[in-house]
């Protein structure tokens, strides 16, 4: 039913779009997501992939062409990172606004400037709000779950809107693991073949799609994504709950570690995670009674779980790998802060820029959440005391 | 007015279910006219029909009807803007400009 290999993120979400069978592929590469690309190329021109390879010239044309293929009734197939996400921005909001359900992998990297290869969250979490579905891995083995679970949810009929399946650059893009990697007739049963619930294009049987849509209608049209997003919970749940009964992994919209008897809990997101976790069992190891909140899906934010989840502990922390400039804290320890109004909640920024976010990060962070010293200021946890001193003027 | 995809058109009105998103389901412009915050008045007593008015109007939405039964001045309200050229420019001063409904007036 499965086989196990050893594939990076990369892979896995290169699998992942193999076993959805795309029919069309137009990707941009980049840093860290070139593998992606490349890998589907070569799918095609084996003869494991039946899809037509668009080469673009940038990743504002990748979105648009796999806009265009999926409006006339199959998969598309594009991946991104970083500024080639930004560089989509317009056409993310088109694919959304439009409810064309194209799943994206989105392997996170640092935005400019400081000019960075490397991983952190703020290429999506600038796109939060834009309409899109966002899950995040914390494995290979996730990434290639993710995707298929990602399919099920944004083409089923009540949500009809684009999801991004984000996967940490390097961390999890380059990094290999054993992967079961499932059948395609697995896959099949799982997945049925694309229908489109909304307008298609037909160049036979016109249709004028995103047209000038007036003060009359546009406010109403957003509703309309609103409600797929309030639904977006509950098919994420049905969906993760049929991925178990066919492929027995697990998943929810979030995952406790350690929480139960919790004094203080670290939210995180991402690959991270795995990291949090190991630093939970050495300090449990120490008697702490520690735990992590790991945050699958970040657009819908699943907050009545997070309130639950977090409603015995006492003392929370956000680990957020993006700084959220200008706010009280970063983008998920908003979220978190807004749900938990009342609670201590400390928001920590760390791992920017590819710098790696280890157990000595959070048993940091861990520290001062078990001595209370809550502050409402967000904690540059990593940061080094010569921040501002680092190019001296010589 | 250009064909309509007919499956889903038909399908939409049998099912009942309807198109989310910005779906032309008729080829019609934007209808400006909700962007009017004062509309054209004529005073037709005074008006002599010279169709000054509907040369004017920008947005070509004016009628002059001299020969009809029902002569006067009409207007396209889906459309017209409110923008008063047509009061401005007619040579008797017989247009004037009253507020929208909801708008100016509450
Ligand atoms: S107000 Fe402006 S748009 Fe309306 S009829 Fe007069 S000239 Fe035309
Ligand atoms: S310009 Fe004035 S007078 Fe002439 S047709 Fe229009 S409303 Fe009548």
């Amino acid at each position: 039913m499965s086989t196990r290999v050893m594939i990076d993120g990369n892979g896995a979400a290169s699998e992942g779009l193999r076993l959805a069978k795309v029919r069309v592929v137009s990707a941009y590469p980049i840093t860290p997501q070139s593998p992606i690309s490349e890998k589907l190329a070569d799918f095609v021109v084996q003869g494991k992939l039946d899809a037509k390879y668009i080469r673009v010239e940038s990743e504002h044309s990748a979105m648009c062409c796999a806009i265009g293929a999926q409006l006339t009734g199959v998969r598309a197939g594009t991946a991104t990172s970083s500024v080639g996400l930004a560089l989509m921005h317009e056409v993310l909001g088109v694919a959304a606004g439009c409810r064309v359900p194209i799943v994206m992998p989105v392997v996170n990297r640092s935005l400019v400037s400081p000019w960075s290869l490397w991983c952190d969250h703020q290429d999506a979490m600038a796109e939060r709000d834009g309409g899109w579905l966002q899950l995040y891995a914390e494995s290979a083995q996730e990434v290639l779950d993710l995707i298929l679970i990602a399919y099920r949810t944004a083409e089923d009929a009540r949500i009809q809107l684009p999801a991004m399946v984000c996967l940490d650059g390097f961390f999890l893009s380059h990094m290999s693991d054993a992967v079961y990697v499932p059948d395609q007739a697995a896959v099949d049963a799982y997945l049925p073949p694309y229908v489109c619930h909304n307008f298609h294009l037909d160049p036979n049987d016109p249709m004028f799609i995103n047209n000038l849509t007036p003060t009359a209608e546009y406010t109403e049209m957003r509703y309309q994504q609103a409600v797929g997003f309030n639904q977006a919970p509950a098919v994420l749940l049905a969906a993760m709950a049929d991925f178990k009964r066919v492929f027995g992994r697990d998943y929810s919209l979030l995952e406790a570690y350690q929480c139960d008897d919790a004094e203080a809990v670290i939210v995180t997101l991402g690959s991270m995670s795995g990291t949090a976790k190991y630093t939970v069992d050495q300090l449990r190891g120490q008697g702490k009674k520690v735990g992590v909140l790991k945050l699958t899906s970040y657009r819908p934010f699943p907050a009545e779980q997070v309130k639950q989840a977090l409603a015995p502990v006492a003392v929370v922390g956000v680990m957020d790998r993006s700084p959220g400039y200008g706010a009280q804290v970063a983008p998920v320890a908003t979220e978190v802060r807004a749900v938990l109004s009342g609670k201590p909640v400390q928001g920590f920024i760390a791992g920017l820029g590819g710098r790696d976010i280890s157990p000595a990060t959070f048993v940091k962070a861990f520290a001062k959440l078990l001595t209370g010293e809550i502050t409402a200021d967000v904690d540059w946890v990593d940061v080094k005391e010569n921040a501002l001193t680092i190019r001296e003027v010589k | 007015m250009q064909r309509q995809q007919k499956k889903p058109m038909t399908d939409c009105e049998k099912t009942k279910k309807y198109f989310v998103g910005p779906v032309a389901t008729e080829f019609v412009a934007a209808k400006t006219g909700v962007w009017r915050v004062v509309r054209p008045d004529v005073t037709i007593e005074d008006c002599i029909f010279c169709g000054t008015c509907r040369k004017h109007c920008p947005a070509d939405v004016v009628t002059v009807a001299k020969e009809d039964p029902n002569s006067g001045v009409y207007f396209d309200w889906d459309y017209c803007k409110g923008c008063g050229i047509c009061a401005n420019i007619c040579p008797k001063q017989c247009i004037a400009m009253i507020p929208e409904e909801g708008v100016c007036k509450l």
